[in-house]
């Protein structure tokens, strides 16, 4: 009973999807404009990157000769920069957003997770792990994934964004589904 | 810290926590939307982009800005999409919301995490493979859809809009 509680003090402190994407929009033009004042260029929100700077880091910590001589790293810059810090704050945001609403929940699987594939660790961790590897070479493939193609991207209407996304969207819906299908017992 | 940094860190702070308060930081939210069973995540995207689209087109027309397209490459879109949308729905997460869920106590999020960041480190070691095959294939540029099909900025804006509200009008009549 306490937990159904929470769960009503906890939804009713959510905003509507409407209200917070249109606060991101809003987000959005601020960032690239203060960059672009600040910065001199103009920087669009995105994520994807900073996991490859995060791999040259971690790759330059065990190795920094095979960082120095390797033509991706060299090309996309292994640095803590802007981006970086972007997606550290993200982290920040929704400590402080859920811990000030209530929302926030340590949770050992996804609840949807654990009603189909079982309240296993390692097996929701190896899912999640080898998912995280084909989807960020699948990002960097696309050159974004739906911050970097999805927002900014669809924001200046860029030709590339609106196949990305569909293609994002479309084999995602297929997965999901093929996951997710029921068992004919 | 520099001044790109804190702005970055600032810009980040405020977007994890709409992004929570949103509520599209759940793996539930993602899965379901990919299911096309709760369209949270397509209201908040498609408010996003609708709002940010008028600002960044006008700023960028009064020069105060510069866009920044990435590239139209076939071959990098289509076996990428296909990559992240297999990825995607297994791990649940994109690379942003990952980290927003590890925020708001979702920790098991830290494997796709960590999965994402040895993703990169195997593309990174076998892009000279890609650059000279797939990114290869047909590379059209850094363009946008207005100047592709010849239709000014704004009258693509304008259609994006409406096509928008008529989706919101049929996820809430749907109730999804």
């Amino acid at each position: 009973m306490i937990n159904l509680k929470q769960m009503k003090k906890s939804h009713s402190k959510e905003w509507s999807p409407y209200l917070a994407g249109a606060l991101v929009g809003l987000l959005a033009i601020t960032s690239v404009y203060l960059t672009t004042v600040f910065m001199g260029k103009s920087v669009f929100l995105g994520a994807s990157t900073t996991f490859v700077r995060a791999a040259g880091l971690a790759a330059q910590f065990a190795d920094p000769a095979y960082v120095e001589q390797n033509v991706y790293y060299t090309k996309e810059k292994v640095l803590i920069d802007w981006q970086f810090l972007m997606v550290i704050g993200i982290f920040f945001g929704a400590l402080l957003s859920s811990k000030t609403d209530g929302s926030f929940k340590l949770e050992n699987v996804p609840p949807l997770w654990k009603e189909r594939f079982g309240s296993s660790i390692p097996k929701r961790a190896v899912f999640a792990f080898l998912g995280g590897i084909v989807a960020m070479i699948g990002a960097r493939l696309a050159d974004g994934c739906p911050s970097g193609h999805g927002l900014s991207g669809m924001m200046q209407l860029s030709e590339s964004s609106f196949i990305a996304l569909a293609m994002f969207f479309g084999i995602g819906v297929i997965t999901a589904n093929f996951m997710y299908q029921k068992r004919s017992k | 810290m520099s001044i790109d940094q804190l702005l970055g860190l600032a810009t980040g702070i405020v977007f994890g926590f709409l992004l929570q308060k949103g509520r599209v930081l759940r793996y539930e939210k993602q899965v379901s939307a990919l299911l096309l069973k709760d369209m949270t995540i397509f209201k908040f995207m498609l408010s996003a982009i609708v709002v940010g689209m008028f600002g960044i087109l006008a700023l960028s027309d009064m020069g105060l800005i510069t866009l920044n397209h990435k590239a139209m490459n076939i071959g990098g879109l289509v076996l990428g999409g296909v990559l992240f949308g297999v990825g995607w729905a297994v791990m649940g997460y994109c690379p942003g919301t990952s980290v927003g869920a590890i925020g708001e106590g979702r920790w098991h999020a830290i494997f796709g995490v960590i999965g994402m960041v040895v993703g990169a480190g195997i593309y990174a070691q076998t892009y000279p493979f890609f650059k000279s095959t797939i990114l290869a294939w047909s590379d059209l540029g850094k363009i946008g859809l207005p100047e592709a099909i010849g239709i000014n900025h704004w009258i693509v804006a304008i259609v994006f809009t409406f096509i928008t509200l008529m989706l919101f009008r049929w996820f809430e009549k749907k109730g999804l």
